[in-house]
């Protein structure tokens, strides 16, 4: 046991000097907005995790929060000159007040009410955002081009999105590393279990599923902005569709829905082959993409329902039951 | 202590309790016995706030707690150890006990409440980074109760805590909480249908049948009278 703590702590500093590093060793573009994509789904994924997983209420309506996200300082930047850093912060506002108003309703009920009430947010909110002139309607903003600087949320080079993006995940890690070992994780995961028994002992399941999805949805909403700034082009189609919101809810749940490191995975595994295979094997209207993104879904749902952090997990035993023999043999 | 005045409740139109009152006074144990179905479990969910009455009055400490919801009425003082045991079996012993001390914000208080909790059950000190679904029965029911104490209660209710325990466990489980109430003067509420075994610990006793108190009295009374020797005994 006190030998693990430090290994753990060792291969967590050696993989992020490695994302420090990336950049100094890749140049290529292509490959640059793949990771950067990668860690935006990262965010994505974990933070669909705190509600999705840890809280245990299925969301389809993500890309609200997303959408809301991009459309709230891009709308600020275009309209009214306000820097989008602090669009990003007005779209956290704006996303929160938006899951206080989806939760109030729903949050009471048990059941599937709460999945079918997102994916209806996200719904009106894009057939809303199509038909709404004054914001672009569907046909979306491009956003005006600055000189490359911080201050301006707008680079030249891929290099400051790549870490912006890591900073995002690393922020969203961070939330994700207090909540797993505050009460507020206890008690979440408390509530999934067996949300009568938690309500017996005295815990509040609204108040807790309610502070799940707001984080949720204020980190959500900031890679939203961030990609309005990586993108400088918006749409309803692109940042609030109900595609967006599975994929941000299958990068978890195929790496492993309620655990620390699953979104982590989900997002190096399935971004990168979504990714890919629309490059090198779409197009053309084959979409040989999709027939293997749709295999590589089925595959986990059949065989590897926990996602893929249970199967690292099992490995691990596995492996550390055999050291065990070993040395009890030797003994 | 707990006083319930003519309390109805009712599931979608079909009533579960008529007008049951009930008391508990500081430092006794009460069981409250019957078949099932005759609405044990309904009136604990009742006074704990997981139903809503339809009519009557629950007190507490002279406060009304009819329509507060459970978390406040936890903070009270009055905690609920459930049928079943409803464990948070994928969390470990450890996070289960710290879950039952919601209403606690005191870390100091926690600590020395979750000492409490493993002198009284040393087994679950043993246990304490186990899985609670990897317990046994004796061990999940014991985690159960120890996660109620958890609250710091002032008042224990229990629904049937001998559920699925073999003979042996039965007792020991039902000693625990004799001992609980003498030596840490914990008011205990108990319902079980183990009759013999919870009158023999008991103070008073009520019998519960349709939804409907029909008999109340000392605990040995009632374990002696005709009623319960022939419905519950078979003697």
């Amino acid at each position: 046991m006190a030998r693990r703590i430090p290994r753990q702590a060792w291969a967590l500093g050696l993989f992020l000097l490695i994302l420090l590093l990336i950049p100094l060793a890749i140049t290529n573009r292509y490959w640059m907005n793949l990771l950067i994509t990668t860690f935006m789904f990262v965010s994505l994924g974990q933070a669909w995790n705190w509600v999705g997983g840890y809280a245990g209420q299925i969301s389809f309506g993500h890309a609200a929060f997303f959408g809301l996200g991009a459309y709230t300082s891009t709308l600020l930047l275009t309209k009214f000159g306000v820097n989008p850093w602090l669009g990003m912060l007005a779209a956290g506002v704006v996303a929160i007040a938006v899951a206080f108003l989806i939760g109030w309703p729903v949050f009471r009920l048990q059941g599937h009410y709460f999945a079918i009430a997102t994916i209806a947010l996200g719904e009106i909110l894009r057939i809303g955002f199509d038909n709404w002139e004054w914001a672009g309607g569907a046909s979306g903003i491009e956003l005006p081009i600055m000189e490359s600087s911080f201050l301006h949320f707008q680079f030249f080079s891929k290099v400051p999105y790549y870490f912006i993006a890591l900073a995002l995940a690393l922020i969203t890690y961070g939330i994700t590393w207090w909540m797993t070992n505050s009460k507020v994780g206890y008690y979440l995961r408390a509530i999934r279990e067996d949300q009568d028994a938690a309500r017996a002992l005295g815990v509040n399941p609204t108040k807790y599923k309610y502070i799940a999805l707001m984080l949720s949805a204020m980190i959500t909403a900031f890679v939203g902005t961030f990609y309005a700034q990586y993108i400088l082009f918006i749409d309803p189609a692109s940042t609030m569709a109900l595609d967006l919101s599975i994929l941000i809810s299958l990068v978890a749940v195929l790496g492993g829905a309620g655990s620390f490191l699953g979104p982590l995975l989900g997002a190096f595994l399935l971004i990168p082959i979504n990714e890919l295979t629309r490059s090198f094997l779409g197009g053309g209207g084959r979409a040989y993409n999709l027939i293997i993104y749709g295999a590589l879904i089925m595959a986990i749902a059949i065989w590897q329902p926990g996602g893929l952090w249970e199967l690292l997990e099992r490995w691990r035993k596995r492996r550390r039951g055999r050291k065990q023999e070993v040395t009890h043999e030797a003994a | 202590m707990l006083v319930v005045d003519k309390l109805s409740v009712s599931y979608d139109e079909a009533p579960a309790l008529r007008d049951v009152s009930l008391e508990v006074t500081q430092g006794e144990l009460v069981a409250i016995i019957g078949a099932n179905g005759a609405g044990k479990s309904t009136l604990l969910k009742a006074i704990a706030g997981l139903l809503h009455p339809d009519a009557g009055s629950i007190r507490f400490d002279g406060q009304e707690l009819a329509g507060r919801p459970p978390y406040e009425i936890v903070g009270m003082g009055l905690a609920l150890t459930p049928e079943g045991r409803r464990l948070f079996s994928r969390m470990s012993v450890y996070e289960n006990l710290l879950v039952g001390a919601t209403p606690n914000r005191d870390q100091e208080a926690r600590q020395a409440l979750m000492k409490e909790v493993f002198d009284l059950f040393p087994r679950l000190k043993e246990r304490q980074k186990q899985k609670a679904g990897t317990l046994s029965g004796g061990e999940q029911q014991m985690l159960a109760i120890g996660r109620s104490l958890m609250s710091q209660p002032r008042l224990l209710m229990l629904d049937e805590p001998s559920l699925g325990l073999m003979p042996l466990l039965v007792d020991q489980i039902l000693e625990t909480l004799q001992r609980l109430n003498q030596e840490r003067g914990m008011t205990i509420l108990l319902v079980e249908q183990n009759v013999r075994e919870a009158l023999e610990i008991a103070h008073r006793g009520y019998v519960l049948q349709s939804g409907r108190i029909v008999a109340a009295d000392d605990a040995n009374t009632l374990l002696h009278s005709d009623l319960v020797r022939r419905a519950y005994l078979g003697i």
